[in-house]
């Protein structure tokens, strides 16, 4: 066992961990924060991105005791986030998703777009959520709800 | 899938990190951004009993800029070099190879140095330093040297490090404002690792015109480009795709081939950039 000091949803924390315990696995067995989904564990599915210093990352492919120092967060910690609040509800109105597994990874995804890429066009959301997969709605909720976000951030900074 | 049990370490000194790879006698492995390595580790492809993991060496970090150069260190990750946030002695080519690495949450974390020490054939960073002439800035306990990019693979996932030694930097050598530049990859998703891979430069102010075929079996194919970049000949091209180690007729041959004209029929005018 090693011993990680971590940031988790604003609580830093000093705990005991397996190097081989990766940070989804830490998360949902250590913690209990079982929000983070694991779709396919080697960092193709997206379902497992999560924030990591302010960066979506994949939480599968990085052992927890590599993120010592580092503010996780996770999408139980976006509950009153004013950009995740819009999100899920353009996801509610634009049928963006179904089954709901890939929506925690989606929406760090979709909220690194919103803040990082305002100016966005439906081809560059498209090339940017490329990597997280969904089965069920077939993306084009998902990028309608995007653009619904985009374009009322944009009509509100006008 | 989850990684076989592994002992993890966190030097702050390339020697530290050199005395721990010697150490674990063959069984230790370097974890940088650890983007292909994790996935390999989840799959079992990868069992190393030591991770050392080299994120928390300064000297891995930050760039340094010289008149003819600039030196960018191996903890650089991939979304550092798309966003801008080191020095581009390229203009704009790597920052353009870096946008089309993976997905972005795979780009905050995989780090350039990471990713040529891996050095998967179809990996952008060993084909683009193999064109633009890099040198690899190494470490180990006899001390440092530098290896050419000519020198750095020897074949797929294979490169000159020594067990004791860790990839510290990549010198890359600045492209004059004149130098016109393409970059052509063929996959079948965004994202995914290179079906084919063909680039070009072309910089009058170093008398320099030079091709690239990549995403092949083996080592990246750097070749002088010539006329070839003024006017498409099947022929040369041939020549070309038969010395990088492709066979005729194949499905792997006609899409180098049709990336690398590709890359031809898109190389970009000259951009001026400010001094």
């Amino acid at each position: 066992m090693s011993r990680l000091d971590i940031s988790v949803n604003g609580k830093s924390i000093s705990v005991e961990v397996e190097p081989r315990t990766h940070l989804a696995d830490f998360l949902r067995e250590q913690r209990l924060l079982t929000g983070t989904n694991l779709g396919c564990e080697h960092g193709v599915c997206g379902a497992c991105t999560l924030m990591i210093d302010g960066a979506p990352m994949r939480s599968c492919l990085i052992p927890a005791v590599a993120c010592a120092g580092a503010k996780v967060r996770t999408i139980e910690d976006f509950d009153r986030d004013p950009i995740m609040g819009e999100l899920r509800a353009a996801f509610t109105a634009e049928h963006a998703l179904q089954c709901g597994y890939c929506t925690p990874g989606m929406l760090a995804t979709a909220r690194d777009i919103v803040t990082r890429l305002p100016q966005a066009d439906d081809a560059r959301v498209r090339r940017e959520l490329a990597g997280n997969l969904c089965r069920c709605t077939g993306y084009v909720g998902l990028v309608r709800a995007l653009r619904r976000v985009l374009d009322a951030r944009r009509t509100d900074a006008a | 899938m989850k990684a076989a049990r592994f002992e993890y370490a966190r030097p702050s000194s390339c020697l530290d990190a050199a005395r721990l790879l010697r150490d674990s006698a063959g069984m230790g492995k370097v974890l940088s951004g650890g983007q292909s390595l994790g996935a390999m580790m989840n799959l079992r492809l990868a069992q190393p009993e030591l991770l050392v993991d080299v994120r928390a060496i300064d000297a891995l970090c930050g760039c340094v800029v010289e008149a003819d150069a600039v030196t960018i260190g191996a903890n650089t990750t991939h979304a550092a070099i798309e966003d801008g946030r080191v020095n581009d002695p390229t203009g704009g080519l790597m920052p353009y190879v870096a946008a089309e690495i993976a997905y972005r949450a795979v780009r905050n974390r995989g780090t350039l140095g990471g990713s040529l020490a891996h050095a998967d054939p179809a990996a952008d960073w060993v084909n683009l330093m193999a064109l633009l002439d890099a040198q690899f800035r190494l470490e180990g306990l006899d001390g440092a040297r530098t290896v050419e990019s000519a020198d750095w693979m020897a074949g797929a996932f294979t490169t000159a490090l020594r067990e004791d030694e860790i990839l510290t930097a990549v010198r890359i050598p600045t492209l004059s404002p004149v130098a016109r530049w393409s970059y052509y990859k063929v996959n079948r998703k965004t994202g995914e690792f290179a079906e084919a891979i063909a680039a070009i430069i072309d910089d009058p102010a170093r008398a320099l015109r030079r091709g690239l075929i990549g995403a092949t079996e083996g080592v990246p194919y750097v070749f002088p480009a010539g006329a070839l970049i003024d006017r498409w000949d099947g022929a040369v091209a041939d020549t070309h795709l038969q010395a990088a180690g492709l066979t005729p007729d194949t499905y792997e041959y006609r899409i180098h081939k049709t990336a690398l004209s590709r890359a031809i029929a898109q190389i970009a005018p000259a951009r001026v950039r400010p001094a």
